[in-house]
């Protein structure tokens, strides 16, 4: 298979390397603080942040495995429902219980946290079992393996009368807050960033250029593979343990393919192995609906026109993938970051060509 | 022993449609090694067509065997006709390109058209499923002992097109010079271009005639179903297309094989245990097949090259 070559960037960085390390933890903090302050009023906005925010969790997630891995994975919406039920199931549970030597506030929020994490530890030992075949299957066959997996887990949740069967889990305690998913979204970002630069993250990158060559070079392929599909599922699994604890009531539709295929379109806008552009094609899918709305709005034709806007979000997704791959197959970024492309594109827009 | 006869002539009924259906994905992998998953939506917007032809021709017209035969004719030649398009403006730009960005162009189309057909804008139907009118009145061909088994004439029907567009390919395929050209292009296309066979046409034709053979497949769907809606192409497009992959994609008696054993999995799943399971266990029959035969039931698995 004909891979665009892995860029190594060689230009001149826009922040100091020295600065780099702390760059993330610079920028997160004042970043949670704006949020908890600005939406202090705002239910909608809040809502939307978290939709955002879980967004990027679910693609930065399945760019480890589609974009660095290179094995194209198209049932993360499974991973997603592991983690949703679990943790919700878990916070039913643990909904009457409190720890007495905390506040009440505090005690909910460590009890949540223990929820996600359980939801995410399923939803990784879901991520090693579809990891497995692929020690045997390349390519398509995975892809429909993966797909096949997800709506397995999609019959099996809906089957479960713990699960509440086809009505779903409702009453799951709404903890879930702005600044909860972005500092979850911090984590993922920088776990994948510093993963891309690790010697375990070259080891993805060499089975996604050239697995053949990789194994013949000692990377122990399947072990990556596995590896990356776990790290992959943990956080599609904290991603819908969060899910689970913003929306009212979540159920067997909220998971299925086309679930998936969202989430497979943030990272394919973004570009295959590009963290940054998973980020900002989660950010933009998510606006672009709510953005659609507002203007059918000031239009004037809110009635029709702006309840249609759901239903005209799917075709848009899909003629945005094939005019996407028509016209720019590697995605906004490719496999590069935009602070690997930013300063260029700054420099051409000041002093002519970079 | 009753019920299971009547099982298993459900599950063959049932297995014949994905087998039409699943031959589509099959001779276009076997081409051009790319999973059309666009296909089962093809073959939605030839259902619609149909739809469309039957509700032109007036309640008279429709059920005579002409009529039958335009309504097919309609629909089987538009989809080939958006086969041709799909074809020529999607794939073939990208047929240098990474196999991946087909795939993800094929996705992008089958959504398009499944919710772009739930829009109810202009002459796009709307999301509700409609009643497929009927262009077959069904009639039961056999009955055998008090109605302990029954067999439909639709069943039949389906399954004697089926089988007859199996043998055809078969011997398209391995014995006229076009399906020579088709394995020549399958084999490797950039060879056999230079060998003389016009890949492009090649390719094209080959889209062409899967597409018109879903739409075909669609209105025998239709016909069992008698219900029709945007989304129809996703599920069973998705199931064919496993019935593809557990024959062997690229294989075409391993395509109607497969389909037929699918077909026959899900009707006893339903039948013995409970219908809402049985998604569930038409992929997990496929995961276990793959994992036991990586390439399918009767595929085989290219060695791969360095």
């Amino acid at each position: 298979m004909q891979t665009p070559a892995l860029p190594l960037p060689e230009s001149r960085p826009l922040v100091p390397p020295a600065l780099r390390g702390v760059l993330p933890v610079l920028l997160a903090v004042p970043a949670l603080v704006l949020f908890q302050w600005a939406l202090s009023g705002s239910e909608f906005a809040s809502y939307l942040l978290n939709v955002m925010g879980v967004n990027i969790i679910l693609a930065v997630s399945l760019n480890i495995v589609n974009g660095m891995t290179g094995q194209f994975s198209i049932g993360h919406a499974g991973f997603m429902a592991v983690g949703a039920y679990i943790a919700g199931y878990a916070s039913l549970q643990l909904k009457e219980v409190a720890l007495s030597f905390l506040p009440v506030a505090a005690s909910d929020q460590v009890l949540f946290t223990v929820a996600l994490l359980l939801g995410g530890l399923a939803a990784a030992a879901c991520g090693f079992l579809v990891g497995l075949p692929s020690l045997r299957l390349r390519g398509d066959y995975l892809a429909i393996v993966t797909l096949g997996f997800g709506e397995i887990i999609r019959v099996v949740v809906q089957n479960t009368d713990a699960f509440g069967r086809a009505l779903g889990l409702s009453g799951i305690p709404q903890y879930a807050s702005p600044s909860m998913v972005f500092f979850w979204v911090f984590l993922v970002v920088l776990a994948a960033r510093r993963l891309a630069a690790s010697s375990h993250g070259r080891s993805l990158w060499s089975i996604r250029e050239d697995e053949v060559a990789a194994e013949a070079m000692g990377v122990d392929t399947t072990g990556y593979k596995v590896r990356a599909f776990v790290f992959s599922s943990f956080f599609a699994g904290i991603a819908g343990g969060l899910f689970a604890h913003f929306v009212p009531i979540i159920n067997p539709g909220s998971f299925t393919f086309v679930r998936s295929m969202e989430i497979v379109v943030m990272v394919v806008l973004g570009g295959l192995g590009s963290t940054t552009g998973a980020v900002i094609a989660a950010i933009f899918l998510t606006l672009l609906p709510e953005g659609m709305r507002s203007l059918f709005g000031a239009l004037g034709t809110e009635g029709s026109l702006a309840q249609r806007v759901d239903q005209i979000r799917m075709p848009i997704y899909g003629l945005l993938l094939v005019v996407l791959m028509l016209s720019r197959p590697q995605g906004l970024f490719g496999t590069r970051e935009i602070w690997d492309v930013l300063p260029k594109w700054l420099s051409r827009k000041g002093g002519g060509r970079a | 022993m009753a019920q299971l006869l009547q099982h298993l002539i459900n599950g063959l009924a049932a297995g014949t449609i994905y087998a039409l259906v699943a031959l589509g994905y099959t001779m276009v992998y076997g081409v051009l090694k790319l999973i059309n998953f666009a296909h089962g939506d093809v073959m939605m917007v030839g259902v619609y067509m149909g739809y469309a032809t039957a509700f032109a021709l007036g309640r008279e017209a429709r059920g005579s065997l002409v009529g039958v035969a335009a309504i097919f004719a309609v629909a089987m030649l538009g989809c080939a006709l958006l086969g041709f398009l799909f074809e020529r403006f999607a794939y073939r730009p990208l047929r240098e390109k990474p196999r991946l960005t087909a795939l993800i162009t094929a996705i992008g189309i089958s959504f398009a058209l499944s919710y772009g057909f739930q829009l109810d804008i202009g002459f796009l139907p709307g999301a509700s499923p409609r009643a497929f009118p009927e262009i077959i009145e069904p009639t039961e061909w056999l009955i055998i002992g008090d109605r302990d088994v029954v067999v439909w004439n639709w069943q039949v029907i389906s399954f004697l097109i089926a089988v007859g567009l199996m043998v055809g390919l078969q011997y398209l395929v391995f014995s006229t010079r076009f399906g020579q050209a088709m394995r020549a292009v399958s084999w490797d296309h950039r060879v056999a271009a230079l060998m003389g066979i016009p890949t492009d046409r090649v390719i094209a034709l080959t889209f062409m005639l899967s597409s018109g053979l879903a739409a075909g497949a669609g209105l025998l769907y239709a016909i069992k179903d008698t219900s029709v809606s945007p989304l129809m192409g996703l599920y069973v497009g998705l199931k064919a297309f496993v019935a593809a992959v557990i024959g062997g994609i690229g294989h075409v008696p391993g395509a109607v094989i497969g389909a037929l054993v699918l077909g026959l999995v899900e009707e006893f799943v339903v039948g013995y245990a409970a219908s809402s399971w049985r998604d569930a266990v038409a992929f997990g029959f496929l995961i276990l097949v793959l994992l036991v035969k990586p390439g399918g039931l009767f595929g085989r698995v290219a060695a791969e090259k360095v």
